[in-house]
């Protein structure tokens, strides 16, 4: 219903517009031709005027703003790309060089441990032969000892016997006799201790 | 009458009745609006190129924008031969814009129109774009009118119709872009018209249809102007690379 109110004077309106072009006279002032010459004499004028400052003076400097805005940009594309070459190179450089001081640093490492290794061992070697030499000696030393002992006890056994006997009885006896029991006795018990 | 939607269309003087002979070009609205149309033209392009930064400002992108539309426009259309036609052809594109656009201002002056405005620019155009395709190609030029693969029994009657087409171009292009304008800028003022006359209650359907023209004739004034340089650019095409 609303819409029907809505649309009836619309409709209606149409004819009242008509009406109004028919009343018009005139018809289209496209088609008087007063003012033609006019028309066409400014706007040969505006228009060339125009096209003459674009071509001329604006239109050169914005292809030129764009050109050099594009070379710019080339250019900067083109450093950029030549310094991440650059870097690249420079990254390459860095791991060869870490990666050859690595290698480097373990052949020091090796070669100092195997120096190592061998000093040891000729110390070692020095120092056994000094120890084994040593204990040699020590052997001879001790086997010399050994067979000095009997004799020096043997020595001791007299004089404190002789001794023992002056003391006791009151007599000199003959030193040789008593060394001669003390060999005898010494060699009996020698035998006993040393078991030769 | 107020009212007529034709009155829009009106041409009168400003100032004073200037002669030349027995030619009458006196300035007109119609001159004024040409005026402002190319002053704000170069205006807008010569602020949008003084300065040249690496980011462009907002009315510098502007016209780089405009300019490599055109020049996208021309390559594809004409190939790189039609480069020196380049500055004319954006002229003409920024000049029809702008005119159209102007007109959609309320109570200002729409200066395409008007036949005789556009039918100058065609006719300049076809003439233009004849005497290039003489120039380059000799009377080889009316081989235009004579396309291959066609069976000689309708050549006749072809070439007959080829020439007609050929011929009726300026009127065409100059007839189109007329009557888009003006039928738009008649049917807004009826509409508008209509607000008025059917009052507060019955005038808000006609206010919405007002405000959706409005839009669309936004449109169609961007892409009258865009079809008048791009059948420019295709006729140019003919004259400089002759495919026929």
């Amino acid at each position: 219903m609303v819409k029907k109110i809505y649309f009836c004077p619309i409709f209606f309106s149409f004819f009242f517009v008509k009406e109004a072009f028919a009343a018009e006279t005139g018809g289209m002032p496209q088609l008087n031709p007063e003012f033609w010459v006019s028309q066409i004499f400014w706007l040969i004028l505006t228009f060339g005027i125009m096209y003459l400052v674009l071509s001329k003076l604006i239109l050169p400097k914005i292809s030129n703003n764009l050109e050099t805005r594009k070379s710019q940009i080339l250019e900067n594309i083109e450093a950029a790309e030549k310094q991440r070459e650059d870097s690249d190179a420079k990254l390459k450089e860095y791991d060869e060089i870490i990666s050859k001081s690595k290698l480097e640093a373990n052949s020091i490492f090796n070669q100092a441990r195997e120096k190592a290794i061998k000093d040891i061992g000729a110390k070692r070697a020095v120092l056994d032969q000094q120890i084994d030499k040593e204990i040699t000696e020590a052997g001879k030393e001790i086997e010399i000892l050994r067979k000095k002992a009997p004799e020096k006890i043997n020595k001791i056994a007299i004089e404190t016997s002789s001794e023992l006997l002056q003391k006791l009885i009151g007599a000199e006896i003959n030193n040789s006799s008593i060394t001669a029991i003390v060999d005898d006795l010494s060699k009996r018990n020698g035998d006993k201790y040393y078991g030769n | 009458m107020a009212a007529n939607p034709m009155s829009q269309f009106d041409v009168y003087r400003i100032g004073p009745e200037i002669k030349v002979g027995a030619f009458d070009i006196s300035f007109t609205n119609a001159s004024l609006f040409m005026i402002l149309s190319t002053v704000s033209i170069l205006i807008i392009f010569n602020l949008g190129s003084n300065k040249n930064s690496i980011l462009p400002n907002k009315i510098q992108l502007l016209a780089e924008l405009s300019y490599t539309f055109v020049s996208k426009m021309i390559s594809d259309t004409a190939g790189s031969k039609a480069k020196p036609y380049f500055a004319f052809i954006f002229s003409l594109f920024m000049f029809v814009l702008f005119c159209n656009m102007f007109g959609m201002i309320p109570y200002t002056f729409t200066v395409t129109s008007h036949i005789i405005v556009t039918f100058v620019l065609a006719a300049f155009i076809f003439i233009g774009v004849t005497v290039i395709g003489f120039i380059k190609h000799g009377f080889g030029y009316l081989k235009l009118f004579v396309p291959s693969g066609v069976p000689t029994v309708l050549l006749p009657l072809i070439v007959v119709i080829e020439i007609i087409s050929y011929l009726s171009r300026p009127i065409s292009l100059s007839v189109r872009l007329f009557a888009n304008m003006m039928a738009g800028h008649t049917m807004m003022k009826v509409f508008g018209g209509f607000v008025i006359s059917l009052g507060v209650v019955g005038g808000w359907l006609p206010l919405s249809f007002s405000v959706a023209l409005t839009g669309l004739e936004i449109l169609v004034a961007f892409l009258q102007a865009y079809v008048f340089a791009i059948l420019t650019c295709i006729y140019l095409n003919d004259a400089l690379n002759l495919h026929h």
